[in-house]
């Protein structure tokens, strides 16, 4: 069954603009009494406020990003470049290893970042280098105050993404290649 | 203390000629946004003057009606206009001439018209006082037709201007 | 010798007329500083948030219940921010009109000053009147002082050479020439019931038959409303409108140019909400405090009670600001001139026509 709202014409009591006026009036006076009377939700905290106090971050907060280890403290980043270029405000800046460039610090992974820079400054933290990564390696976290005295202090490099980043217990894509391809090595022996 | 009431009388009018020298001719500048400014100083000080006569309503009058609003309009409208043709512009000979003639007939009609002029004893009633009341009546007993007649003049004045701007729309 | 002196009436007028300047003088600033205070107090309070709360002195603190209370409230935050302002890099952008931008925030701040030297704050304090200037034409020179309040705002966008500012200003003219017309012929319905311009006398009239409010209420709401016009206030803050003009006139001023149009603003608040005490609320006199005060208590009780009475209405002024959204620019042009105007002329002829079928 439909219902049909007629539209009406506003009166003549409701273009003088008093209704609005008196709305806007008690709307204001009930919050400030609310407020007066201690109800509203800063003041209701009660052993104080922000700085002292740290705010609750909610789950699913996106806070700043920060590169993570596995389990067993690898660099799980493999300098794909992908978060590099779905960076909105190019805030990422990845430095691969190159032909002939360092390899990786644990076997069977292909490459990892020579170096890894997130400028701070100009990260939106919109999520989609998160959202991008293939290796599970970029996570933004509940960081959400980040001060420095300096530009350059608000670069963050590898060193410092990952040290921030933690651990995180996620998948292990390399360990399980590495498994399997141990087993491959193994693999005319296993005989059941 | 006449000698003090001396003194502000020099020092506004020697600051109403200043100003009204800089607004038409100004040797630093030829803004006409500085030259509207200068007209606002030389009708502040005017009414000064108007003051020092004990012609309070007078003063206000002028400061409220021609600094307040008069001015206020010419300034709106010059920072409309493209300010840098006029500053590019020329001393023009003709309008030299033709101005000079004007200043020096007016001088000449003024002069003449002070020199016959009597010194009064005393003010008339209303300025000595500044009196609104009885300025309100003079103007609405004595002088009521001239004050109609000028009323009449603005609002043909406005209709004319409401014709004008309309006519293009259509 | 000393007694000759004080006799002396120039002595005196000269004496007590630089006493009066500076004591206003000086309760206007405090007064504004702390407006702006309270502005962001009530604003927390209406919004659900907390307002200043951290500021305190060093030693402050010290104090067992009260410093702690002091802080809470917010007391210190406006000398902070007197502070932080003659810090303040004071930055002179490359393409502005330098002259007038630099005599711009003077010339927004000194009519808002100027104002308050004819409204009488008090009735009498040992045999003196309470008003700096007391002039025949007061309302008169309000209004004249307080139009030339635009200048500065129209010379500061004009001088700032970018778009915005220039926005800012030829708004501000445009509504502040507006409002005054409507501003003016309310107070016309006011003066033909009082009789006279000299704003001491209107509240004497008050004193005697009433508040003026009570017999002039249309006149009243279309000064409240021209008021906040004329002080580019919410609703018609147009020519600083954040969300269009990203600061209007001031964007590109900092420092303590900034704070002058700040301090101009709430000045113009706090003047005109005295010139509305003056005007509608019977100045200094409340129903049954009666005529002058003979006496030093009742002089300082009368200035008590004019304070009380503006800082109520300054509160309103507050209080309208975080309760009504901006108006548009044809509906503010709208509401002065095809409404305002035209009320104000009726009130002015009824006012008269009653006015002489009581006298006849």
């Amino acid at each position: 069954m439909t219902k049909v709202v007629d539209r009406k014409p506003l009166t003549f009591y409701e273009r003088t603009y008093l209704p609005t006026l008196l709305e806007g009036l008690k709307v204001t006076a009930r919050h400030f009494m609310r407020s007066v009377k201690g109800g509203n939700a800063a003041l209701q905290l009660g052993d104080g406020y922000y700085p002292e106090v740290p705010w609750q971050v909610a789950e699913g907060y996106r806070g700043a990003p920060y590169l993570v280890r596995d389990q067993d403290g690898n660099t799980k980043c493999v300098s794909c470049q992908l978060c590099e270029f779905v960076c909105p405000p190019k805030a990422i800046r990845i430095t691969p290893p190159g032909a002939d460039g360092v390899p990786a610090d644990r076997p069977n992974a292909e490459k990892m970042p020579r170096e890894f820079e997130i400028n701070m400054l100009r990260c939106i933290f919109c999520g989609l280098c998160q959202e991008v990564c293939p290796e599970e390696a970029i996570f933004l976290q509940k960081h959400y105050s980040l001060t420095g005295l300096t530009r350059e202090e608000m670069i963050y490099d590898k060193e410092r993404l990952l040290q921030l980043g933690g651990v995180h217990a996620g998948i292990q894509k390399w360990k399980h290649k590495l498994e399997e391809a141990r087993e491959q090595d193994t693999f005319p022996v296993k005989t059941d | 203390m006449p000698a003090f009431t001396d003194l502000l009388f020099f020092a506004f009018a020697g600051l109403t000629l200043l100003f009204g020298f800089l607004c038409v001719a100004n040797p630093l500048s030829r803004n006409p946004v500085t030259s509207a400014m200068f007209l606002v100083l030389t009708i502040v000080s005017m009414a000064g003057l108007f003051v020092l006569l004990h012609a309070f309503f007078l003063a206000a009058v002028q400061i409220l009606v021609y600094a307040g609003a008069v001015m206020v309009l010419f300034l709106f409208v010059i920072m409309l206009l493209d300010l840098g043709e006029e500053e590019r512009r020329k001393l023009n000979r003709v309008a030299l001439v033709s101005g000079s003639a004007a200043v020096i007939g007016l001088a000449v009609v003024l002069g003449r018209a002070l020199l016959a002029a009597k010194p009064m004893a005393k003010a008339g009633a209303v300025a000595a006082d500044g009196d609104t009341g009885a300025l309100g009546r003079i103007l609405f007993q004595s002088y009521l037709l001239p004050f109609e007649i000028l009323s009449i003049l603005l609002l043909v004045a406005m209709v004319g201007v409401i014709l004008l701007s309309k006519k293009e729309s259509r | 010798m000393l007694d000759q002196l004080i006799s002396d009436p120039t002595v005196r007028f000269v004496a007590f007329g630089t006493l009066k300047i500076l004591v206003v003088f000086g309760v206007l600033m405090t007064f504004v500083a702390y407006a702006v205070l309270v502005e962001r107090k009530l604003s927390a309070l209406i919004q659900d948030r907390v307002g200043p709360n951290r500021t305190a002195p060093p030693l402050v603190l010290k104090i067992p219940v009260l410093g702690k209370l002091l802080q809470g409230w917010g007391i210190f935050q406006p000398m902070a921010d007197g502070v932080k302002f003659f810090l303040k890099e004071d930055f002179t952008p490359d393409y502005v009109r330098k002259v007038y931008f630099w005599i711009a925030p003077a010339i927004t701040v000194i009519p808002a000053l100027l104002t308050i030297a004819v409204i009488p704050f008090g009735s009498r304090l040992g045999g003196e009147p309470m008003v700096i200037a007391d002039l025949n034409v007061g309302i008169l020179y309000t209004f004249g002082i307080v139009s030339l309040g635009v200048y500065g705002i129209v010379l500061a966008g004009w001088s700032s050479n970018s778009k915005y500012p220039f926005l800012g200003g030829i708004r501000s003219s445009a509504q502040m020439i507006s409002y005054e017309l409507a501003m003016g012929m309310s107070v016309v319905s006011v003066v033909l019931v009082t009789g006279d311009l000299n704003l001491g006398k209107i509240v004497e009239f008050q004193a005697a038959h009433g508040w003026l409010v009570f017999y002039q209420p249309l006149a009243f709401v279309i000064f409240l409303v021209s008021a906040f016009a004329e002080t580019n206030r919410l609703p018609f803050d147009l020519p600083e409108s954040e969300s269009e003009l990203v600061g209007g006139y001031h964007t590109e001023y900092s420092s303590m140019k900034f704070a002058l149009f700040f301090m101009g603003e709430y000045a113009n608040m706090i003047a005109s909400a005295a010139m509305m005490v003056t005007l509608f609320f019977g100045g200094w006199s409340l129903p049954f405090v009666g005529a002058p005060a003979g006496t030093w208590l009742g002089g300082l009780l009368h200035i008590g009670i004019f304070l009380a009475k503006m800082i109520v209405l300054v509160l309103v002024f507050i209080w309208v600001r975080w309760m009504l959204p901006r108006f548009r620019y044809d509906q503010l042009m709208d509401l002065g001139w095809r409404r305002f105007i035209p009320l104000a002329l009726a009130n002015i002829v009824v006012t008269a026509l009653v006015l002489a079928a009581l006298k006849s």
